[in-house]
């Protein structure tokens, strides 16, 4: 959609759209035209100029066992959490889509955790999924070390997945619920004519009709999981990459090895890798959710 | 719906109250945990009982994290970034919408492509860009005549460098684009034909009808600037640029042996997730029509 009428001045627009453009430039693009510049040269141990390496910073990150693992930690997570919160944001949207008196007490309270931050929400988890106290702590009355993140990896990893998921199921249940209240009613009504219930309503009518929301939200899910400033934060607050490299995310990774380890040629290739899969990911949204998802 | 669905009815209302105990529990936890005494909080199994210590453990949390100073450092740097936000992409949004200049079209993609690389991926050279804020420029100036400058400029530890990166994005631009073009075409019309100009126009007529917009713009603005965690903790170096996502860790119970004093670290937790928390829940409508209308 294009404006028929609109001012003419060559000036005017430079100077409103100067201000945030400057701050784009010098804090997006300069930034990112950096990151590709130190991801293929390297700069000499002892000062110097950097040199060119090619591809041999890539070579170094993808020869490292550590990498891969957290490759693989990545995808687990970012597969796992956004699934479980849409799934429980659409159980929830499904529900209090209904309308029934109360609902909307309801729909007020479950955005409320979408408003925490990461690591504050990992603050309290900490405390309410301890292997010593809090809810956790009656699993090992059962049994001893039933459940102990801190020891065990793959309890660490469902740790830091719980905590995305109780962020972000609210996210999930507003997107599900603006599209929930978008389907028409009349084929709502016209279904319950024909003598369908509300189960059989929810899945062959609703569920469907919100296929566009589901690929949205995947999309934006997992883009979150991979690189978003909440997972990063979350791992950082609560487990710290541990134990034993069992919760180093790939966002995680990146900002160690630049800061911890000072290794900011490998820190970059690492972003690299990362804006590609975060390119993918966008370039899947725009191709096939666009276009092919439409049901109208 | 006139229809009798008992059973129906009956599921909803469970898969709401299961949805508010895996949503809101953990605040009821926190809550609970937060106001009770060191022996109460480390109590398995534990008791959902809030007790009557919450001043006093809030107190002790708050002298343990200095969280006086940093409540004002984060309401600082969150207000900055509300109203730079507010106030930039509002001015960016109109020079692309309003204005027939060959210009828009670069305008709007150079502002698009940063909705799809967040920060965590090129944090490394945005440090250094904010370490030395005249890198580039003298960079270009050294291509260009070949004069090497001196000049430097150094971002850390101060609002600036807190806040600036952090309004380099594109979020509030697409709000305030899509608002502008429902707006009818007559509307600028009949401003110009009353004789004025676009500035006028921009003030007495865009920014007035923008109200709506604004306020969904600045609830989702104040959760995002109040929740930055990555970005300050690598800026800020003095502690009176702290803010209080950088105190979560501080408020941890020593770990000298003796029982951890949990409900101080819930205490304070509860503090710093809460104004965000109030936001969301006061002006909800507002956070949830600029959450769904920003994304889409």
């Amino acid at each position: 959609m294009e404006k028929r009428s609109v001012f003419k001045s060559t000036w005017l627009p430079i100077l409103f759209a100067a201000p945030q453009l400057l701050l784009i430039l010098l804090f997006f693009y300069w930034p990112v035209t950096a990151v590709l510049n130190w991801a293929f040269t390297l700069e000499p141990p002892f000062g110097g100029a950097a040199e060119f390496v090619g591809l041999d910073n890539f070579k170094e990150v993808f020869n490292d066992q550590l990498y891969w693992h957290s490759v693989m930690i990545s995808i687990i997570f970012a597969i796992c959490g956004p699934l479980t919160a849409i799934f429980i944001g659409l159980v929830l949207a499904l529900a209090v889509d209904r309308e029934l008196p109360g609902s909307g007490f309801f729909r007020f309270l479950y955005i409320l955790p979408f408003a925490v931050a990461g690591p504050a929400g990992g603050m309290a988890f900490r405390f309410i999924l301890s292997p010593e106290r809090g809810l956790a702590a009656m699993l090992n009355e059962i049994q001893p070390d039933l459940w102990n993140p801190a020891k065990y990896g793959s309890h660490a990893l469902a740790f830091v997945i719980i905590i995305f998921i109780w962020k972000w199921a609210g996210y999930t249940f507003i997107f599900l619920l603006a599209g929930l209240q978008s389907v028409p009613r009349s084929l709502i009504e016209a279904a319950a004519m024909d003598g369908s219930g509300p189960i059989r309503r929810a899945i062959d009518i609703q569920v469907p009709l919100l296929a566009p929301t589901l690929f949205f939200l995947l999309v934006t899910m997992m883009t979150e999981g991979f690189v978003g400033s909440d997972t990063f934060g979350m791992v950082h607050a609560t487990t710290r990459g541990g134990p034993n490299h069992a919760t180093e995310l790939m966002v995680y990774r990146i900002v160690d090895e630049a800061f911890q380890g000072l290794n900011y040629s490998g820190a970059s290739a690492q972003s690299l890798v990362l804006i590609g899969l975060i390119m993918i990911f966008t370039f899947i949204q725009f191709r096939f959710v666009e276009r092919r998802v439409h049901y109208k | 719906m006139i229809q009798r669905t008992p059973f129906a009815n009956a599921l909803t209302y469970a898969i709401m109250v299961i949805g508010f105990l895996l949503l809101i529990g953990p605040f009821l936890v926190v809550i609970a945990g937060a106001s009770q005494t060191m022996q109460q909080v480390n109590a398995v199994p534990f008791r959902f009982v809030p007790g009557d210590q919450f001043l006093a453990n809030a107190t002790a949390a708050w002298t343990r994290g200095d969280l006086g100073h940093a409540m004002i450092n984060s309401l600082i740097m969150t207000l900055m970034i509300t109203f730079g936000k507010v106030a930039l992409s509002a001015c960016t949004a109109f020079a692309i919408v309003f204005f027939r200049s060959p210009l828009k079209h670069l305008f709007f993609w150079t502002v698009f492509i940063t909705l799809m690389l967040p920060l965590e991926v090129r944090v490394v050279p945005t440090y250094a860009v904010a370490a030395d804020m005249f890198t580039p420029f003298r960079l270009l100036i050294q291509f260009f005549t070949g004069i090497e400058l001196k000049i430097e400029w150094n971002l850390l530890n101060s609002y600036a460098g807190l806040t600036l990166p952090l309004i380099a994005t594109a979020t509030g631009t697409f709000l305030y684009r899509q608002f502008f073009m429902t707006l009818p075409d007559e509307l600028a019309e009949a401003a110009r034909m009353d004789g004025s100009g676009p500035v006028r126009f921009f003030f007495d007529m865009l920014l007035p009808l923008s109200r709506t917009n604004i306020l969904a713009l600045t609830t989702i603005m104040f959760v995002y600037g109040w929740n930055q965690y990555l970005w300050p903790l690598l800026m800020v170096t003095d502690p009176s640029y702290q803010t209080v996502m950088m105190k979560l860790r501080m408020l941890l119970p020593p770990e000298d042996g003796g029982t951890p004093d949990w409900n101080v670290t819930l205490a304070g937790s509860l503090l710093i997730m809460l104004p965000p928390v109030l936001v969301v829940a006061v002006l909800q409508r507002w956070f949830v029509r600029g959450l769904v209308s920003s994304e889409k």
